[in-house]
């Protein structure tokens, strides 16, 4: 201690320079708006390419699982591709000019980090701005609803997932149309709760959540999970237990919506809500 | 001593207040603008003992940062050229050492110590400022070239004041 004190007297000098040039810096990098973001930008660019690479190794690990997630996915749009030629095939020899406006665009994204066992959970994209995401698009995996940008920078982005207390999704029950909340309960990063359906609806296990489509968030009928063993109803009769489709655990590929007609509708809703 | 103390607290002011009310507002071809303030540390006696010489600098810096909404910056480049200072008296000194009695002016060492005195200090705190402001190594040269020419003007001004002011 003491041989420490007199040299940091001996090279007071030095020391006081240190100390005083790094108040002076962080005065810089905290007061000045400018300086603050650069400095942000920087620290964000190396954690992302951090990321990026321990991502990629993850990746590289479960390549069959996306094999086949891949697989599934498209059979799934082959069937859809299918029916739209058919429909517009119909409609055609009606004479009307069936290829309406389109509504969604898609983007893909790859997940370079990503937390289950917290209670507000996020999930990092490796692409931001210059991509074309922004807040408040929906983000979406082969195997269901993943969640909502949350906040973007150049070439990062990152996800509010459903499995984040902060998280409410107008969902719905596929077989009858009822609507309710979605949200997550904090336990399991499989287990969800929907909320506000009435008593009387008619429910089994099994039976298929989907998106409701009244956020304009998220299209209408992405799968969201499926109605769970509801023994566990018993004590809330107003939380539905959910199964939630997408395994967070090995979430690689998603795909980034964006609503292109959002600010209309938007626009029309606040009009409406004025009066 | 006291007079000296005086006169030194006297040309802090006195330089803060030129550097913000008059220099800030002259520009000269858009983005150079002279420091004329780093005189203060240019002019401190000899014998100031170095930490004195450095919380000064502080001082200095962090008050035109003051005026010019710019925390830190001009601290920063003020302390790290209080620090330079006496490594670089030390670089430049006659051969029997600086005389008691004398101040670091034109008066007593003449023009060519003086001007590159000032150069060397004066270069070295323009070269902080200006990169702490621009926060980055992109543009390295368009901002190397400000600091070339804001340190010219800077030191044109420190040398004219040499004659103007401090004559005897």
């Amino acid at each position: 201690m003491r041989n420490l004190l007199r040299f940091i007297i001996r090279y007071h000098f030095f020391f006081l320079f240190l100390l005083l040039e790094t108040v002076a810096v962080i005065l810089v990098v905290q007061h000045n708006n400018y300086q603050r973001a650069q400095f942000l930008t920087f620290s964000k660019s190396i954690q992302g390419s951090y990321y990026e690479t321990s991502g990629g190794i993850r990746e590289y690990l479960s390549l069959r699982q996306t094999n086949q997630d891949l697989y599934k996915e498209n059979t799934l749009l082959r069937n859809q591709m299918d029916r739209l030629v058919r429909n517009r095939e119909t409609n055609q020899s009606h004479g009307i000019d069936s290829i309406p406006q389109r509504q969604f665009s898609y983007i893909s994204a790859r997940v370079i980090n990503n937390s289950v066992n917290k209670q507000f959970n996020f999930i990092t994209l490796n692409k931001g701005r210059h991509h074309g995401i922004e807040p408040e698009m929906a983000v979406i995996a082969p195997t269901g609803v993943v969640g909502v940008v949350y906040a973007t920078s150049g070439n990062y982005s990152t996800v509010i997932p459903l499995i984040n207390r902060n998280f409410r999704l107008s969902a719905k029950i596929l077989k009858n149309g009822y609507y309710g909340s979605l949200s997550w309960v904090g336990s399991g990063y499989k287990e969800a709760i929907l909320e506000d359906i009435p008593f009387h609806v008619e429910i089994q296990p099994g039976d298929t959540i989907v998106t409701s489509g009244y956020s304009a968030i998220f299209p209408e009928g992405i799968l969201v999970g499926t109605i769970a063993d509801l023994k566990a109803r018993e004590g809330n009769f107003d939380a539905i237990p959910v199964d939630i489709s997408v395994d967070y655990k090995n979430l690689q590929y998603v795909n980034v919506i964006r609503n292109l007609l959002l600010e209309e509708q938007r626009a029309l809703e606040r009009i409406s809500g004025n009066d | 001593m006291i007079k000296l103390l005086v006169r030194n607290i006297i040309r802090f002011f006195v330089l803060v207040l030129l550097q913000v009310l008059v220099i800030n507002n002259i520009q000269v071809s858009g983005f150079i603008v002279p420091y004329l303030y780093v005189l203060f540390i240019l002019l401190m006696p000899f014998e100031t003992p170095n930490w004195l010489l450095l919380l000064s600098a502080f001082l200095l810096g962090l008050s035109v940062d003051l005026f010019t909404q710019t925390p830190g910056m001009h601290a920063a480049a003020s302390v790290l050229m209080a620090f330079l200072r006496p490594f670089v008296l030390e670089m430049s000194a006659p051969r029997d050492g600086y005389e008691a009695g004398t101040f670091p002016r034109v008066h007593y060492y003449g023009f060519q110590w003086f001007l590159r005195y000032t150069v060397i200090l004066v270069l070295a705190h323009h070269f902080i400022l200006f990169y702490l402001e621009v926060f980055r190594f992109s543009e390295f040269f368009s901002t190397f070239l400000r600091v070339l020419l804001s340190c010219f003007f800077s030191v044109l001004l420190i040398m004219l004041s040499q004659y103007f002011i401090y004559r005897k």
